[in-house]
This record gives C-alpha cells, structure tokens and sequence, in this order.
C-alpha cells in the first residue's frame, strides 16, 4: 500500500511566525505570491497599452472579482449562499444612475453615495431571510433580480427597458482602471484581514456553530445582517462603477451573468481563500470575452465548469496552488 | 419563592406533534447552590435546558430570573443577562486554536460590559484573556494545550473548552448539559475542584447528569424527571431513595 | 365568478408546478433549482418528437418526452449529486448551475419567439358557471386532481411509495429498516422531473415554450412550497390555492404584471411571521436562528 504523504516545506515552518526569517529567499517566499499579484495589477494597464480592447477587460475582470469576493465572503465565511450578484449590482448601477442623471451628482460623490445606499437597501431587503437557516436565503436572492427586472419593465420606471442613460463617465481611463484595480485590493485584503479578526471569528463561528454563537450572547441575525452589508456594499460598488463605465444603467445589470459568473470563479479558484475569487475572475472573465459572440452559450460553458469543479475538484485551484506551495508531497509505503 | 432564589421556573411545558415532552415542570434554584438534574433518556433534560435557555420556545410556563420573567426571550438575550450553557453534543470551532475559540463569548456584549473586557481594540487583548482563562479552566498555560486546534483535543479538554466558554461570558448561572457523559472517572476526578471552584466564586450551577455517583458529590438539591413529569426533588440522598426514581431507573418491580 | 372560476384553474396549475419541486425537497432534502429547467426540457423534447425529423403522435411524443425528462433527473442525481450530498452551499450551486445550463443552452439553441407550441389535448371551449373555459384548462383541473390522488394512494399503499414515505419522515430510521437511501433519491428526482414535465405537457399549450417561462415555473414552484412549508405536500397544494386566488384577484383588479410581485410578497411575508410555512411542523428546531 502507498500513501501520499505531505509535509510542510522547511521554509514554510521557518516562516510561519514573524521571527525567523533569515534570508532573502524567505521573504521572498512570503511576500513573493502577493507581490506579484499587487505589482502584477498595477501594472497591467500598462502592460496592455496596445492593446485597448483588453484594457477594457481589466476593468470587467475587477468588476468581476469584486462581486466574486462578495459572494465568497457569504458563502463559505457566513454560509449564506447568494444566488444573486447581480442584485447588488443591479441596485448599485441604478440608484448611481439617480444620483447622478436624476440629482446631478458629481461621479465622486455618486458612486460612494450609491455603494452606501445601496448596500442599506440591500440589507434590509434580505432581512426576513436571515434568522432562518437553510435553503431560504438562496430562494430569497435568486427571485430578487428575476423580480426586479420584471417590475422596471412593467412598471415602465427608471428608464424602463431602456435604461437610464448618459451618466458622467470617469475623467480619463486610467482613472477608470486605477479606480477599481485598487478598491479590489482593498476589498481583497481587507476581507482577508478582516475574517482574522475577532469579529471576522465571531462571523465565521455564525457558519460553523450558530447555536454555540447564541449561547454566548451575540445575535446571530445581527451578525449575518452586518455580513450581507458588507457583501453588499461590494456588490453595490460593482453596480456604480460599472454603470459609470458603461454611462447606463439598465435591466441588463440584473442579469445572470453578474450572479453566474462570480460563483463560477469561486468555485473555480478556490472556496473560502478569498484569493481563489479573484483568481478565478482573472481566468474565467478573459475566456468569457473570447466566447462573446456564443451568446448565452457562455452561461452553459461557465455552469458545466462549475459543475465539474464542485463534484471533481471541490477545493479549487488556489487551495491547490497553496498546498504545492506550502507542502511538498511524496508516497510512502504504509 | 424565597429571597434568595435566583431563578424560578413555573410550569413549563413542551410538547413536539403529540409527544409530551414536559408537563407542567417546576422548581426554584438558589443562588449559589448546584442543582442537579436527573432522568432516564427520553425524560425531557435537554428539553427542559432549551426551554429555560431559550433555544426552544416552552409551550407554556413562566421562567422568572431575579424577578424578570424571561419566558421566550431570544437565547442571546438570556446569554446576554448571564444565563449561560453548555452543550451536550460540542461543537467548538474545530479548524481555530482553543483559545481562539474563546474570542467569539469574549466579544459579546456582555464580555464587554458585565466582564470589562473590552479588547482594547488591539488585536492581541482578547486572546491574553483567553488564554487566562483557559488557565482557571484546568488548560496548563506553559503547554501547548491552549494553543493547539480544537479538533485535536482530547473530550476531557473539550468539555473543558465548553465550560470556558460560558466562563467568558462571567455568567451568573450555568447549565451544565452532561458536562460528564464520555469521561474516564480520572478526567470526572479532575473536572470536579473545578465545579467546586466555580461553586466558590458565587456561580449558580444546574447540572444535568446521567452519572449519578459523580454528580451527587457536588449537587446540593437534585431534580427526577421522567417522561417530561418532575418527579422528586430535594436533598441527593433522599430523591436517590426515593420510590419512583428508582422505578424510573430500574423500571417497575413485578408483584 | 370569473374570479373563482380562474382561481380555481389557476391554482391547480400553480400546484402542479410545485409538486415536483415538493416532492423532491421532501425526499431527498434537496432544493432542486433545475426544477425549471426539466419543465421546459419536457416541452421541448415534445415539440422536437412532434415537428421535427421524427413527427411522432402525440401520446407518444408526450409519454417519450416525460420518461426522458424523468431519466435526466435521475442521471442528475446519480453523477452529479451523489457525490456532493449533505455540502448544502454545493447542492444549490450545482443543481442552480445545471438548471442555468439547460436553460440557456436552450436559448442558444433558438428556442425563442412564438414558433414553439404544444397543441392542446382537446381544443374549444365551453361554458362553467357561466364563464367561458376551454378544453384545455378543465383537462388541467382533472389530470392535476388525478395526480394529487394518486400521489397520495403511490405514497400510502405502494411499497416505493411507502420507503419514499419512511425516508421523508427519517431519514436516518429508514435506513436502518434497509432502504436504501441514495436509490429513494434517485426515484425522488426522477419523479419530481417527471412531474415537471407531466405540467409542462399540460400547461405549456397555453403558451409559447420560452425559455422564461422555466425561470417563472422555478419560482412560482419555490414560492408555493416555501409558503406551504417546504416539503409538505398538503401544504404544498393549500398554498398553491392561496397564491392562485391571490394571483387572480390581483390580475382582475390591479395587473397581470403583478403576479410575480403577489409571490415574492407572499414568500417575504411567511418568512416573517411563520418561517416553517404553513404546514411546516417542527421545523421551528432546525430553521430558525
């Protein structure tokens, strides 16, 4: 009998606290991987310079990452699962619309006024789902978008099927790519400093013991509230930048690519690494600007890789990643 | 009722479809004494600790807490005024170190308020007073113990971790879901100072127990119950004797 | 007496849709999200038998269109869902992907506009109560009440039925009897899906097969289950009779496009006041918070 055995790299023991660092390599090797995705994103639009359609990209991609975090965040932190990115998105592109079409808003102001609001709303929308566990907040999300895509068409509101258009673009486009590259990383790295801290623990103990979480006196329908306005408040940014980069807001922000794709790059990348999210946007959205001209095709491309990944390779690849990088692994005989 | 009695529950009631899981259960605890509460399988003991706790909403009765009737309050809510417990089947975070385990009690707001441990927003505050009171619990602070996960430790440091928790909270009452179901009797003999200590320090304990021997050296008062009914209370020595309890144990003697 | 006339129609087509999401969800305590998708899959593939190469008859393209559908369900579960039971964040996502996936590979494949109808059984129509009703929607009500009954007999005298039955109740107790649990999860689904596709052969022919049409079954299904109290059938059909009349009555005097509002409403509003639904029974313990 074989059997695989894996062992933490030497240099992964010596890093593990913050003393015993000795050399080069080994700060290296820890500040290797997210240097290289920081300085990587910060220079991309750079890189692509001649490139101007992906430069688009970039942003899309960021979008992409950003919603795909918000879903991770729920989903394998809270255990809400959100079956509707695109809600957040939807609000936030609408209410950044109000803001600055109906109010005159600059953009500055708009697009932090919407991802506030609309993470509020968004919040208090969601609220007779959260005290029960189980399969309602999945039910609750998923009708939302179905459902406020049908009542602007009835209703003939905001623009209608038309949309609202003619939003103030960003000044020039590298404010638009600096803009949302670096709220990514912010996003990124604050979540995952976040869920470290103490009330990132008691969030994370809402998914793995609730009762044990009531029993010492926190609210857990508190906790999950104040999760889903996290959530939200990055669901809600996507909405606004991407409304402002597109100078329109329509029911085309509700719809399922925005709720579809995020979950398939986490899936992809890596449930519950936060850096799996990102990850898998940065793979699955330049694939799905390739696919452009396959239509909804896409969709059925992005859930049979979904699919696949969840019953074969549930770990995603950055867990993947992380244990080549960490660990190396030989068989032994048992 | 008495002037020291800290907690009164009147005639609590469950049923679940038809089954009858309490009937009409009712008793007074004194501050400061360790209560016990016996019954065969099935005679209603969890039952009885989430309807008081809150976890499940009693179907009928008043709980009164120092006055306060409390019946159907949100368990946080009755965390929150120091009523604590512990859960017959644990469930610690098992992917975080033990006395990160700590940190969610730690950061409620009774912690705050009630203990005072306020974390100081620096992130290192709540787990020094983790890991002190993880000490008071029976974990040696120079081992290892406190900072291994949780997944890995034996039952003995798990129930341990259980009482640690509601001790975070400083509570008033504890109710002790079978702290010792599936202890050697040397991890029991080491568990009981520890109730002892907590008796000292003015902790009112309610102890739900199937190991008899065990639980009559710390308990003042024990309470039977069986299939949902109260069926003898008072003094260790004389609910063991009395008829009925040993019916509910050894089952009716044929005539 | 339109309004009770319609609300009754109404409301049997609304449980027809539901029952297949029900009886899955009290089987095998799985939501299943493709539930939608199946529906219109069993549309499809009954025009496809019909109108194209083939040009089956009738009976025979409905009754191969079902026990494919009912096969896809199974196949569902057997590859797919097997292996991920019990990780509920990967059950939604699966069967919410796979569900996405037949939709809109659908949509890919053209099925849009008005070319794709199923004829009705019996056209015309005649007159109820002195309200005009045709064919189609009184061979609704009698099939829909010939399914509920036999539902009931299959799950209280049949022995699959019975081990369906014992496995809803305890799942852990079943097993014990010897029933297995994954083959009664497998029938669950292929019934469920066969379900599905029984209404879409009965409900599509008043409309065009759209792809929209399986997103607004999915949610009709949910909403009238999750009202009833998810895994109750009893419920499931008391529900359905409530959102149906509510539908109708809104239709009549505000407009038809509120009928998706009336059932995210009726959802939001049970979550607030009784979680469990209507015929939820214990389930205060497990769902709520």
């Amino acid at each position: 009998m074989m059997r695989k055995e894996r062992i933490d790299r030497g240099v992964r023991v010596r890093t593990a606290g913050l003393y015993a660092i000795a050399s080069w390599q080994e700060i290296l090797y820890l500040v290797g991987p997210p240097l290289f995705l920081i300085v990587g994103a910060i220079i991309l639009p750079i890189l692509l310079e001649f490139a101007p359609y992906w430069k688009r990209v970039i942003n899309i991609v960021c979008v992409y990452a950003i919603i795909a975090l918000s879903f991770d965040f729920l989903a394998n932190f809270v255990g809400l699962v959100c079956l509707g990115g695109a809600f957040f998105v939807g609000i936030g592109g609408y209410l950044s619309a109000i803001f600055n079409v109906y109010l005159h808003f600059p953009v500055y102001l708009s697009i932090p006024l919407a991802t506030i609001s609309g993470a509020v709303i968004s919040t208090v929308l969601l609220m007779p789902a959260l005290p029960l566990r189980g399969v309602y907040f999945a039910i609750v999300t998923l009708m939302y978008p179905l459902l406020a895509t049908r009542v602007i068409e009835a209703l003939n509101i905001m623009g209608g099927t038309n949309g609202i258009i003619g939003l103030d673009s960003l000044p020039n486009a590298y404010v638009e790519h600096y803009m949302v590259i670096i709220v990514m990383l912010i996003f990124l790295y604050g979540m995952r400093r976040f869920v470290n801290q103490d009330m990132g623990l008691v969030i994370r103990g809402v998914k793995d013991n609730d009762q044990a979480v009531r029993a010492s006196g926190i609210s857990v329908t508190k906790m999950k509230a104040f999760a889903v306005f996290v959530s939200s408040f990055m669901g809600c940014f996507a909405g606004a930048y991407i409304a402002h980069m597109y100078s329109w807001a329509g029911i085309s922000l509700f719809a399922l690519d925005f709720s579809i794709i995020p979950i398939a790059s986490v899936v992809i990348g890596g449930g519950g690494t936060l850096l799996g999210a990102v990850l898998g946007s940065f793979i699955l959205v330049p694939i799905s600007e390739l696919l452009r001209n396959f239509g909804t095709f896409r969709i059925v491309i992005y859930c049979v890789i979904l699919t696949g990944f969840i019953v074969f390779k549930s770990e995603g690849i950055m867990v993947y990643a992380m244990r080549k990088y960490h660990q190396f692994e030989r068989w032994v005989k048992v | 009722m008495s002037d020291d009695t800290i907690l009164s529950v009147q005639g609590i009631s469950k049923t679940f479809g038809g089954l009858k899981a309490l009937m009409d259960v009712s008793f007074d605890i004194r501050r400061g004494e360790v209560y016990g509460i016996i019954g065969p399988n099935g005679s209603g003991k969890t039952t009885l600790i989430n309807c008081i706790t809150g976890f499940i909403k009693p179907g009928g009765g008043k709980v009164i807490f120092k006055g306060k009737d409390i019946t159907r309050w949100a368990p946080h809510k009755i965390a929150h005024i120091g009523i604590s417990r512990t859960f017959q089947i644990m469930r610690p975070y098992y992917s975080l170190p033990a006395y990160k385990n700590l940190i969610i009690p730690l950061w409620s707001p009774r912690a705050k308020t009630v203990g005072g441990w306020r974390g100081g927003g620096r992130h290192g505050d709540r787990d020094t007073v983790a890991v002190d009171i993880l000490e008071e619990i029976g974990f040696e602070r120079d081992s290892r113990v406190p900072y291994k996960l949780a997944s890995t430790l034996p039952t003995g440091y798990q129930k341990r971790l259980e009482l640690a928790r509601c001790m975070a909270m400083r509570p008033e009452i504890i109710f002790c879901d079978e702290v010792f179901s599936g202890l050697s009797m040397s991890e029991i003999a080491g568990m009981l100072p520890l109730i002892e200590k907590m008796k000292e320090e003015g902790i009112t304990l309610i102890m739900v127990e199937h190991r008899l021997r065990e639980l009559f050296r710390v308990a003042d008062r024990v309470m039977a119950l069986n299939f949902g009914e109260k069926i003898a209370e008072g003094l260790s020595s004389v609910v063991i004797e009395n008829k009925k309890v040993k019916e509910a144990y050894l089952g009716k003697e044929e005539v | 007496m339109e309004i009770i006339v319609y609300g009754v129609i109404n409301s049997v087509i609304l449980s027809l849709m539901a029952l297949g999401f029900t009886l899955v969800y009290s089987i095998a305590r799985m939501p299943n999200f493709a539930h939608g998708a199946l529906y219109i899959t069993t549309g499809y593939l009954a025009w496809l038998f019909m109108n194209s190469f083939m040009s089956l008859p009738y009976p025979v393209a409905v009754v191969l269109a079902i026990g494919i559908t009912a096969a896809i369900g199974a196949l569902i579960y057997r590859f797919v869902m097997i292996r991920i039971r019990g990780m509920e964040i990967s059950e939604i996502i699966a069967t919410y992907a796979i569900g996405l996936a037949i939709l809109e590979g659908l949509r890919w494949g053209g099925l849009r506009g008005m070319t794709f109808t199923l004829p009705p059984f019996i056209a015309g129509s005649t007159t109820i109560l002195g309200v005009s009703v045709d064919y189609q929607r009184l061979v609704i009500v009698g099939i829909g009440l010939a399914t509920f009954a036999a539902l009931y007999l299959f799950t209280h005298f049949n022995r699959v039925g019975l081990a369906l039955r014992g496995i809803a109740q305890d799942e852990r107790a079943a097993m014990m009897l010897g029933i297995d649990s994954d083959m009664t999860a497998i029938i669950s689904l292929a019934l469920g899906s066969g379900l599905a596709g029984l209404a879409a052969i009965l409900l599509l022919p008043l409309g065009n097969i759209i792809v929209e049409v399986g997103y607004n079954v999915l949610i009709f299904a949910i909403a009238v289950s999750v009202i009833g109290g998810l895994g109750s059938w009893a419920g499931t059909i008391l529900a359905s009779f409530i959102i149906g009349f509510a539908q109708i009555l809104t239709e009549a005097f505000l407009s038809s496009h509120y009928q998706m509002v009336v059932a995210l409403l009726a959802i939001i509003i049970t979550l607030l006041i009784k979680p469990s639904g209507i015929f939820g029974k214990q389930k205060e313990l497990e769902e709520r918070v």
